[in-house]
């Protein structure tokens, strides 16, 4: 076992891993942080994505040992100080961007990383960044839409397809 | 997985001392490595994680003008910071997505040696020089097969030394659903000749085109390659795309990339 001690969502945790414990199980079985899910557990489907150092990465595919001293931000570290939606969750929710859900952490945390780097992506750059996030309900449009919104830009109608 | 320890070491030095003890493997970004662990088809006893040295991360330019890349660097770095070789950064953006290039590195793709995979294409098409942490292995001699190699049980890479050409460009031909290369071709013209390096398609892993690198010598332009063709034998042939149908597609990318150099 290796202790780690890392910042979460800004507050510090530590906890003994075992050498192949995956930062998803350290988030949500030691530290009870299930909003990251755990969707394939093969790097495909992006809905472990949470922020280590500030960029994202699938946290299915990282060893906790290896977020020791890092600081990691995940679902549950997104809302505003006063518990209210931010700008990207609020934007999903107004735009219809999810509907199992089930997806919706990666995405959240994908978008809030490309606006990062890139505040005023165009459509497409916003469907490139999104390649490793995939979702089964909602064919993207609404996803796309409500990133688009969440950079206040103006929001194209869905295309009749 | 099975069990297994993790080191975190900080230097080289460290690294590689860990790395003499039995069964242990080094861990670069995991992206290829940790999928692999999971299926059980590796079972190390000790993982050395290269991701806390920091003397083998980033990206700077050498007295000789060639691009000088860490070992650990990611490929989100050299998308970023390997403005002076842009056929490179831009291979390397369009690697995997956007979690996964923040974790992969270099160091890690070219020790795995992944036939689909497109640094090799890069490295051996820049005649590149892979420095480990006990020697210099031209790119020339350092492919070896799939997933084989030139490097020894515990031997780093610690850089990648490319030289810079006058022009450059990659094409990949994604397999629609991992995204890897179905065929991607790398041409780099400099001013003693032209290179031309193929991944995705042989069953040996990535190879040079002699053929068109000679025609694009005296001529490139993609029409110097019309007429020239490899042969399906030898190619990898699955549910994606047989080995005639790869032979195929090697000559229409490089095309498109002697088209795009820049």
């Amino acid at each position: 076992m290796t202790k780690v001690t890392m910042t979460v969502n800004g507050k510090s945790v530590s906890g003994e891993v075992k050498g192949n414990t995956l930062l998803t199980d350290f988030l949500r079985t030691d530290l009870r942080l299930t909003g990251t899910h755990v969707g394939c557990d093969t790097s495909q489907c992006g809905a472990c994505v949470v922020h280590v150092n500030g960029e994202a990465v699938k946290a299915c595919t990282m060893f906790a040992a290896e977020a020791d001293g890092t600081e990691v931000t995940t679902i549950e570290g997104m809302a505003n100080a006063d518990g209210s939606l931010n700008v990207i969750q609020q934007a999903f929710q107004e735009y219809h961007g999810l509907q199992c859900g089930f997806c919706t952490p990666g995405m959240v945390m994908s978008a809030a990383a490309l606006l990062k780097e890139n505040p005023k992506p165009s459509e497409a750059e916003v469907r490139d960044y999104l390649e490793g996030n995939i979702c089964r309900c909602t064919g993207y449009h609404n996803i796309v839409r409500a990133i688009l919104a969440a950079s206040g830009q103006d929001v194209p109608a869905v295309a009749a397809e | 997985m099975y069990s297994f320890d993790i080191q975190r070491p900080t230097s080289v030095a460290d690294a590689v001392a860990a790395l003499g003890t039995d069964e242990a493997l080094p861990l670069g970004g995991g992206q290829t490595l940790i999928p692999t662990l999971k299926q059980r088809l590796s079972a190390p006893s000790v993982l050395v994680s290269l991701s806390g040295i920091a003397e083998i991360k980033g990206v700077c330019t050498g007295d000789d003008g060639a691009l000088c890349i860490g070992g650990g660097t990611t490929h989100a770095t050299v998308a970023r910071e390997a403005t002076g070789y842009p056929a490179l950064a831009e291979l390397a953006g369009n690697i995997g997505d956007p979690a996964v290039r923040n974790r992969g590195t270099i160091g890690g793709s070219l020790a795995n040696n992944d036939p689909s995979a497109c640094y090799p294409a890069a490295a051996l098409a820049s005649g590149a020089t892979i420095v480990t942490n006990t020697r210099e292995i031209a790119a020339d001699d350092y492919f070896q097969g799939m997933f084989e190699t030139a490097l020894n049980e515990g031997e780093i890479i610690t850089e990648v030394r490319f030289p810079v050409p006058e022009k450059g460009a990659y094409m990949k031909f994604e397999q629609p659903a991992s995204r890897f290369a179905l065929v991607g071709v790398f041409v780099a013209k400099y001013a003693d000749g032209v290179r031309v390096a193929v991944t995705g398609a042989s069953e040996e892993g990535v190879f040079r085109w002699t053929e068109a690198e000679k025609a694009l010598s005296s001529n490139f332009a993609p029409e110097a390659v019309d007429g020239l063709s490899v042969s399906g034998d030898g190619m990898i042939s699955d549910l994606h795309g047989s080995g005639a149908y790869r032979a195929h597609l090697v000559g229409v990318m490089t095309k498109r990339a002697v088209a795009a150099a820049h």
